[in-house]
């Protein structure tokens, strides 16, 4: 398996991060060796065997359907990069 | 005289309690020895105001006759990547700087609630991802040791928790957390020549500690001493109903229960471990081990651990896969950076932000999370690393038949200099013992064995069954008793 520039590009475009052309010619030998690298694992015959879903026995638990924390509008809001009338605000979405 | 900053979490709590000198005595001298010591770049933020409040509410208790707590007017170190309510919080990003969480994680807050005091935030390899402390947005933290023979090269203190590490080593801080996704805690515990144990997964609430890899990260104490860690990690442990995850268990009286006699004890040396190229100092310090254990009263085993070369490529599978969903979060909207040009859309403000807020190493694990997760590759990827993982598991399930512990390096070199490992991948090859047990979820604790020819420390590891922190203490503190470790770095910062 190799990563071309391409599959760099779409795979940071999947990530949400933007990177320039040369960003791209940089980082497809890089991801290219450690994938490579991480290849290896394909030897082992993992047939009969389940994946790991957690690593120490322990059940979910259920609780009271009941709020326990609320009314913290402004607390939520405090660190946002922009708020407005208690609401997180972003840039125009609907024409 | 005793300078007090000399002095470990045992003995500053029990000279408080006895009076020998105030907690305002050792808020004030450790926070002198933070202010001088920058060089080592150790600290992100300084915060002598919470170390002296909880001084004073030591020194008023101890005045008014009252039951001081666990650990009254101890003051710690708390690694960037734990929510301090008012205190800037940023994992060592960019993304998160200057964010000002509105909330405790849970772990910082049963310190405070036993007493301690914070002497800042410690600096760190940036969202915990590195294993030298060069990927922090806020500069590489300086290792207080260097190599003899007037070789001043800077070393890396290890990472990711490489402030807490350095500045434990240094004697500013008694002791600190650390958090351990792959070997973050043990690493740099075994380069700076310090204790520090990751406990079982489950034991440390993971809320309101920023997440790389959820089902690997774990928080654990980093300090001088076994003794001084099991009295922390029983400050920090316990069930919280905000984990998920969090085991709902009691939390043992570690220290109370601490000895080093082995007796009747099996360990296990599993031989996987004995990788191709490994100094022979480390090798010889293996063995030395070996020797401590045995007169400590255990009887030595070899085992086997088949599948251990594969742990490293699961886990920068899983852990990378982890993180790219995990770090979804840093959008631009809720916290953090924003970075919005005119006219620019929702999208491109995610993808500018993201670009402009995470370091190299954060993007490249983004990137191979993001693909390995990505359609067509899931099931090769994915899926056979968590596969390998169950197999990587019932290899230690299969040597508790054989033993209770096992003991093995910490680290395959000492302290490298920082700038030496340029190439990612010889980097992450660094971590080769410290990660099996971290994808078994197992505890495993790091104590200093010795020091290579060039002076530097070389750790040991000992790694338990789920649950038996007191075994992987007990072992730790037989090797302490015998390995006699008191060299400490001169200083020079």
């Amino acid at each position: 398996m190799s990563v071309d520039t391409a599959t760099v590009k779409k795979v940071a475009s999947l990530a949400r991060i933007a990177i320039s052309d040369s960003d791209a010619e940089r980082l497809a030998p890089e991801l290219n060796n450690i994938l490579g690298w991480i290849e290896q694992l394909s030897e082992v015959d993992t047939s009969s065997v389940e994946p790991t879903t957690a690593v120490i026995p322990n059940t979910l638990r259920l609780r009271e359907d009941v709020v326990t924390e609320g009314k913290q509008r402004d607390a939520i809001l405090q660190n946002a990069p922009q708020g407005e009338h208690g609401f997180f605000t972003v840039p125009k979405v609907v024409e | 005289m005793t300078d007090v900053t000399d002095l470990g979490i045992a003995q500053l709590r029990d000279g408080i309690r006895l009076g020998t000198f105030s907690a305002r005595e050792v808020a004030d001298a450790f926070v002198v020895k933070v202010s001088k010591a920058k060089a080592l770049n150790a600290f992100i933020v300084e915060t002598p105001d919470h170390a002296l409040a909880a001084a004073k509410e030591a020194d008023a208790a101890r005045a008014a006759g009252e039951t001081l707590k666990p650990l009254a007017g101890v003051p710690i170190g708390m690694k960037d990547l734990f929510a301090t309510k008012g205190f800037q919080t940023t994992a060592a990003s960019h993304i998160l700087e200057g964010f000002k969480p509105v909330y405790e994680s849970t772990v910082s807050q049963r310190l405070w609630d036993a007493g301690a005091g914070m002497l800042g935030k410690l600096n760190m390899d940036q969202f915990a991802m590195g294993s030298s402390n060069e990927t922090s947005y806020f500069g590489n933290v300086i290792s207080p040791w260097r190599r003899g023979g007037g070789d001043n090269a800077p070393l890396a203190p290890g990472g990711s928790s490489g402030g807490s590490s350095a500045a434990i080593a240094a004697r500013i801080v008694p002791g600190a957390t650390g958090t351990d996704t792959g070997g973050s805690i043990r690493q740099p515990a075994a380069f700076t020549g310090i204790s520090g144990i990751k406990p079982t997964y489950g034991r440390c609430s993971r809320w309101g500690v920023v997440a790389f890899a959820s089902s690997l990260d774990q928080a654990g104490p980093m300090a001088r001493s076994v003794q001084d860690c099991a009295i922390l990690l029983e400050n920090m442990a316990g069930f919280d109903p905000k984990d998920s995850t969090s085991l709902e268990l009691a939390v043992p009286k570690w220290e109370a229960s601490l000895s080093g006699s082995l007796r009747g004890k099996k360990i296990g040396i599993p031989k996987e471990y004995r990788v191709d190229g490994m100094p022979a100092e480390i090798e010889a310090l293996w063995q030395q081990g070996v020797d401590w254990l045995k007169d400590a009263g255990a009887e030595v085993v070899e085992v086997s651990l088949p599948h251990t070369k594969y742990a490293l490529p699961a886990y920068y599978i899983i852990a990378p896969a982890e993180a790219s969903s995990n770090l979804a979060r840093y959008d631009g909207v809720r916290y953090g950076l924003r970075e919005l040009a005119e006219g620019q859309n929702l999208q491109d403000m995610y993808a500018a932000t993201r670009a402009a807020g995470f370091g190299e190493e954060v993007k490249r694990r983004i990137l191979i999370g993001t693909y390995v997760l990505s359609a067509g590759f899931y099931d090769a990827y994915y899926t056979q690393a968590q596969k390998v993982r169950t197999l990587i598991a019932r290899d230690f399930e299969n040597a508790w038949t054989y033993c209770d512990l096992l003991l093995t390096p910490t680290a395959p070199s000492a302290a490298f200099a920082l700038g030496d490992k340029g190439d990612p991948l010889a980097m992450y090859l660094n971590d080769v013992f410290t990660v099996p047990s971290s994808l078994a979820g197992l505890p495993a604790m790091s104590v200093p064995g010795g020091l290579d020819k060039g002076g530097l420390p070389l750790g040991l590891q000992i790694i338990g069954k789920p649950l038996d922190e007191q075994g992987v203490l007990d072992a730790g503190l037989a090797i302490e008793e015998r390995a006699g470790f008191t060299a400490r770095p001169q200083s020079w910062w």
